[in-house]
């Protein structure tokens, strides 16, 4: 038996992972925290939220995420991609910054306006 | 210029106040920020976990501020950002300054102050030592890191364990940093328990409870070492109990304080307790007309509910204007066993039409408890909870129906353990 902080909502549900039947999960009050606590035994993911390089915007910075959770293996992997990218004004919410980023299925996209 | 609504702020609060007066019928209504775009502090929040409760789905600061400035683009609301409110008048003059247009006198049918909170700085928890650069504030450092592209720090202590300072620690540590330590003068952390395990556990960064920063070194007018200690139960730095870290870096997340000089101006009635107006029910402060709303009024944990705050107070305001009422009798909501405020403080259940949304937080850590509501002598309804901490505000919703039970000036609201 593990136990966990279920992390999807600020609610904080103290989740027990029942490793030896099937990963089964109590204490959870949502679906997405029975998923939750089997993922984070088996392969835990993250959204990863940054920032990229800015050129021509009211910031030097624009605020950037991947559009679905990655594992958590590859949160510094992709932090050096990020790196190497420079956007030009004018960006839309929603944009696509990088395609599939670092073979996650994930793609990185803007989060502002600017 | 007479406006049926001016609202001051342009963060969250601002623009749901905006957007719901908007929807209740108001055309007239002008936003004041002085900053350069709309969107406050969700600006530079570019972390995801905004608006699970507002719109079902998990967004980023800046994503979650969109929506709300993409609602205006359709409506009549006029904004003027870059522009300084300077003082709120009782009788509704709003005074601005800007580099554009320069000092004006605007008028309003009514007002929302929606002005949010700035955070406690190293003054006002008196950290001894020497005063070298390397000391921030988190949000301070999160602004320079997320929107104007200056990294802090290599080496990092964090002070607090507010949400902020979870946040950059994490942040700093994708950034390339190496985040030493969060220390916590309380035992146990300010921000929500999901921070600790997805910013300090993922990242194995420790969490030192009870403890403090009790010196700063510096070298060169740099920082160069943060003396840690253990705490007794009064928060007294114990000695034998240092511990020495080699950092650039301090960032302190050690509080939020409403930011209230023009609601204190306008000669508003403060609470003591959350530092910002006494409100009514409706988010009415004690100036018919005026209201306010979001972080002004009390330092929330969710943005969501400082939209469902603001929306109530717009749409009031709203009412105000086209449909004034006289005066009605309020009845205090007083804190009780456990609780350390509650917003609203006062209430007039006449106005009520369905149920009344109290938000409060307890004073200490509660496992299994019951929320009790009582007026004078008799319970009128009780809540259980599972797990209670002051760092998570709690909110309850009490029907019309049971509050219309209630005798006397007075509805107590406590909290025990069950």
């Amino acid at each position: 038996m593990k136990e966990l902080v279920c992390i999807v909502c600020p609610k904080g549900c103290r989740l027990r992972v029942d490793e030896e039947n099937g990963y089964l999960v109590s204490g959870n009050s949502c679906i997405r925290g029975a998923e939750y606590g089997k993922n984070e035994i088996l392969n835990p993911t993250r959204v990863l939220t940054s920032t990229v390089k800015m050129e021509g915007g009211l910031y030097r910075r624009c605020p950037v995420k991947t559009n679905k959770a990655i594992p958590k293996a590859k949160l510094f992997d992709v932090m050096e991609t990020l790196n190497g990218i420079t956007l030009s004004s004018p960006v839309s919410v929603g944009q696509v910054v990088v395609e599939n980023v670092c073979d996650t299925g994930a793609d990185v996209i803007t989060t502002k306006a600017l | 210029m007479l406006y049926d609504l001016i609202v001051v702020g342009g963060g969250p609060a601002g623009l749901a106040a905006a957007n719901s007066a908007y929807e209740k019928g108001l055309r007239n209504i002008l936003i004041v920020e002085r900053d350069k775009e709309l969107g406050g502090i969700l600006n530079q929040c570019i972390h995801n976990g905004f608006g699970l409760h507002r719109f079902k789905e998990e967004l980023t600061g800046p994503e979650y501020a969109h929506r709300f400035i993409e609602m205006l683009k359709d409506t009549s609301v006029q904004v003027m950002c870059d522009t300084m409110v300077l003082t709120v008048t009782e009788n509704k003059e709003v005074h601005v300054i800007n580099t554009e247009q320069g000092y004006q006198v605007l008028r309003a049918k009514a007002v929302v102050l929606a002005m949010g909170c700035r955070e406690r700085t190293r003054g006002a928890i008196a950290i001894p030592g020497h005063r070298p650069s390397g000391v921030f504030t988190a949000g301070s450092a999160q602004r320079y890191l997320n929107m104007e592209g200056y990294m802090v720090g290599k080496r990092v202590i964090i002070l607090g364990s507010g949400d902020i300072g979870l946040i950059m620690a994490r942040r700093m540590t994708l950034e390339g940093a190496k985040v030493l330590a969060c220390v916590e003068v309380m035992p146990y952390s300010g921000g929500l328990m999901r921070n600790i395990v997805q910013c300090l556990q993922d990242y194995d960064i420790p969490l030192y409870l009870s403890h403090t920063v009790t010196d700063i070194q510096q070298e060169n007018g740099r920082l160069s070492h943060v003396t840690v200690s253990k705490v007794d139960e009064s928060r007294n730095p114990i000695p034998g109990t240092e511990m020495e870290f080699d950092c650039d870096t301090l960032l302190l997340s050690v509080g939020l304080i409403p930011e209230n000089e023009l609601t204190r101006g306008a000669g508003i009635q403060m609470d003591m307790r959350t530092n910002g107006a006494i409100v009514y029910e409706n988010m009415e402060t004690s100036i018919p007309g005026v209201f306010a709303c979001g972080n002004v009024v009390h330092v929330h944990d969710l943005v969501d509910y400082v939209s469902q705050e603001s929306e109530k107070a717009g749409a009031a305001a709203a009412d105000f204007v086209t449909n004034p009422k006289t005066d009605e009798q309020a009845v205090q909501l007083k804190n009780g066993n456990g609780v350390s405020y509650t917003v609203p403080q006062q209430v007039r259940i006449s106005r009520i039409e369905k149920n009344l949304e109290v938000f409060f937080r307890v004073r200490q850590v509660y496992g299994q408890s019951v929320i009790e509501v009582k007026d004078d002598e008799t319970l009128l309804c009780s809540f259980k909870r599972e797990y209670m901490t002051p760092g998570e505000m709690q909110q309850i919703k009490l029907p019309k129906m049971i509050l219309d039970k209630a005798a006397g000036n007075t509805i107590e609201i406590s909290v025990k353990e069950a």
